[in-house]
């Protein structure tokens, strides 16, 4: 499908093209994330092609860093272990090169800007480009920090996701979806991640209100940890990111080999339970 | 980079940061967008009350009846003489209400928390003096008060938990990373990133994501200004030197920031050097490390090439922190301020000394500042005058240091 006229597509097409696959399927997205390198290269590359077989419409790809402060205690010990383990850029970068070859379904890595400041940011973005990387979502920075990685990406044509928050006065959140590309993270509570029984008040009209204001589809992500509550957020936005729930379920797998299958039956029950018609 | 202005040759160095944080390039806001309506709404409230005379008043009035300011300048006597060089100085923060400096910052931010209308306060906290002082604030003004401390200091800094439980704050001991300050501060964050709309978060020093190192800069600059009142009374003149320990460097920013505008004193920042200076065995940023982003904004910080933060090591729980506040690397960067590093041995050496010399319990992480300043004054002139910032007293060291030789 991507490479049929012969032109690389640069990762804010390939996004736009898995997207519109979905519609055209009567699906809404469904985004999983795992960390890179938890337990190590080789199984996260089997979760990966096993999440890309069940329907994920892209992934969220952890690179572990030593102080994440926006994550809870799931991710928090996934970056451990993965650090522990030895994970680092470069691997990261090699998983993502070998899921490139492997499979269509669109990565982005979810980085501190901690990581991308430290490589540069020009170089980082190259590298991410060259491996394959669709995208970029970046936790720590805000709007007012992000001109010059925003430049960097749109040179590359790669996505750089950003966040809106409850906390987010309204004006800014159009702002910051005005300047969203490949899609618009919307941040369900106001909080770290992790799992959460119940969706929060208000969510549906904040991203029904969000969804007249953004160009670029809404994903809606932290503490959404079931299929029910999948079905219930992708009424109203255009796909779910689900992070977590989807590390605790690895946790829980004893081998290499049961993760992966682990990890594609939950992605498989979250893309039933998102198709819309 | 283009928010990033020349600086003109005029402008004083005083002048920072900029309306986005910004000490020359350093300081920022990288946080998460969570974060970020309540950073604007600090911001905005602290705007408003530095101008308010009624929030001026009341901070000094605390300052003088709670604290006990103004703190006296000493002359170090027989430390002097045994240096054999310039007089010796200390300002006695550790003469203030908790034993340290740390009050200064918490009853500023306290005030401001009730300002915006929040009544639940966490904080972090290393040697737990920052802890202490919080617990404080919050006791005085009836806040709820919860304090993230690396398991690690609760165990070597237990007299301060003790005092923490005493005023009726929570201590939550943290498990994560290296158990120390770096952790803490981690855990604070998350714990603010949920709670952001009733709770303020008091941080300690003058690090993490703009405004902060402004607030606790401006808070702690008393120091500096009652060292220069004190000194043009006394002398008639400014000090020659001045030197202050640096961990996060709040008791250093407090000291040096009314000072950098008088380009003839000296100032001398002293990082923990820890074992030796191999990766892991000390806590020496500005000395050792490279511009990155921890805890929300752009400093010199130790991390691996990836931009991993490092281990860090010192003997002083205060000190033990990979990273520093965004307006020392300024001060780094532009020359204003020295930089060094004192070692742990140097720095228990100077314990005992001032100790037995002088009759007064320094901190370990004051000790820092204390050896080079023996040093120091030993190279310097009779005529000179040379003020060490005493940023806090040693009681809660003692079983530590007793620990450590063998003494339990």
């Amino acid at each position: 499908m991507s490479h049929k006229d012969g032109k690389k597509q640069t990762g804010i097409e390939r996004l736009e093209n898995a997207f519109a696959v979905c519609k055209a399927e009567g699906r809404r997205a469904v985004s999983p994330f795992i960390t890179a390198g938890d337990p190590d290269s080789e199984t996260t590359v089997a979760i990966l092609k096993s999440i890309s077989t069940a329907g994920a419409t892209c992934c969220e790809l952890g690179v572990p860093y030593s102080d994440p402060i926006a994550d809870g205690a799931v991710i928090q010990s996934s970056y451990t272990r993965a650090l522990n383990a030895g994970m680092n850029l470069e691997k990261m970068f090699s998983i993502v090169s070998e899921i490139r070859e492997a499979c269509e379904m669109p990565l982005l890595a979810m980085a501190s800007y901690s990581l991308i400041f430290r490589s540069g940011i020009e170089a980082f973005v190259k590298r991410g480009e060259s491996s394959g990387l669709a995208g970029f979502v970046v936790p720590d920075l805000p709007l007012e920090e992000s001109d010059e990685l925003d430049e960097q990406c749109r040179r590359s044509g790669l996505a750089l996701v950003r966040l809106v928050t409850p906390t987010t006065p309204p004006e800014r959140a159009r702002e910051i979806a005005k300047r969203s590309t490949g899609f618009l993270y919307c941040v369900s509570v106001a909080g770290v991640t992790g799992e959460r029984t119940a969706l929060p008040d208000g969510l549906i009209d904040r991203i029904k209100w969000l969804r007249k204001e953004s160009n670029v589809p809404i994903l809606v992500g932290f503490g959404i940890s079931s299929a029910d509550q999948a079905r219930e957020v992708a009424t109203v936005a255009d796909g779910v990111i689900v992070g977590s729930a989807v590390v605790r379920c690895l946790e829980e797998a004893r081998d290499a080999e049961t993760m992966a299958s682990a990890a594609g039956s939950f992605v498989q029950e979250l893309v039933k339970s998102c198709q819309v018609c | 980079m283009s928010r990033v202005q020349a600086e003109s040759v005029d402008q004083k160095l005083s002048a920072v940061p900029d309306n986005f944080g910004r000490f020359g390039r350093f300081g920022g806001r990288y946080v998460p967008e969570t974060l970020s309506a309540a950073l604007n709404q600090l911001e905005k409230a602290y705007d408003d009350a530095i101008i308010d005379p009624e929030f001026v008043s009341e901070l000094e009035e605390l300052f003088g009846a709670f604290v006990g300011r103004p703190t006296p300048l000493l002359f170090a006597e027989r430390l002097t003489e045994k240096a054999g060089g310039a007089q010796i100085y200390f300002k006695r923060e550790d003469l203030s209400h908790t034993g340290a400096h740390k009050i200064n910052n918490t009853l500023g931010q306290a005030l401001l928390a009730m300002r915006m209308g929040k009544k639940r306060i966490i904080a972090e906290t290393g040697a737990g003096q920052h802890g202490v002082a919080t617990a404080t604030a919050c006791a005085r003004f009836g806040l709820e008060c919860i304090v993230y401390m690396g398991a690690e200091d609760v165990r070597r800094q237990s007299p301060n938990v003790r005092t923490m439980k005493l005023m009726g704050a929570e201590v939550r001991p943290v498990e994560s990373g290296s158990r120390t300050l770096r952790d803490a501060i981690n855990e604070a964050m998350r714990d603010w990133m949920a709670t952001v709309e009733t709770t303020h978060y008091i941080i300690g020093s003058v690090v993490g994501p703009h405004p902060f190192p402004r607030i606790v800069r401006d808070f702690q600059s008393v120091i500096g200004r009652e060292t220069i009142e004190c000194c043009n009374k006394l002398f008639g003149r400014l000090p020659d030197t001045v030197v202050a320990c640096v961990g996060g460097g709040s008791n250093a920013a407090g000291m040096f920031y009314p000072f950098v505008d008088f380009p003839d004193v000296r100032l001398v920042g002293i990082e923990a050097g820890g074992r030796s200076s191999n990766e892991g065995e000390h806590a020496a940023p500005l000395t050792y490390g490279t511009p990155g982003i921890l805890h929300g904004s752009l400093s010199y910080v130790l991390q691996d090439l990836d931009g991993q933060t490092a281990d860090v090591h010192s003997v002083s729980a205060g000190l033990d922190y990979p990273g520093v506040g965004p307006e020392h690397s300024y001060w780094r960067d532009s020359g204003r301020v020295d930089y060094t590093s004192v070692t742990d041995a140097a720095a228990l050496d100077a314990f005992d000394m001032v100790a037995q010399q002088e009759g007064v319990l320094p901190a370990l992480e004051t000790s820092h500042a204390l050896a080079w300043a023996v040093e120091a004054a030993s190279e310097m002139s009779p005529e000179e005058i040379l003020v060490v910032c005493m940023s806090g007293r040693g009681d809660k060291d003692a079983a530590e240091i007793a620990r450590l030789r063998g003494q339990e």
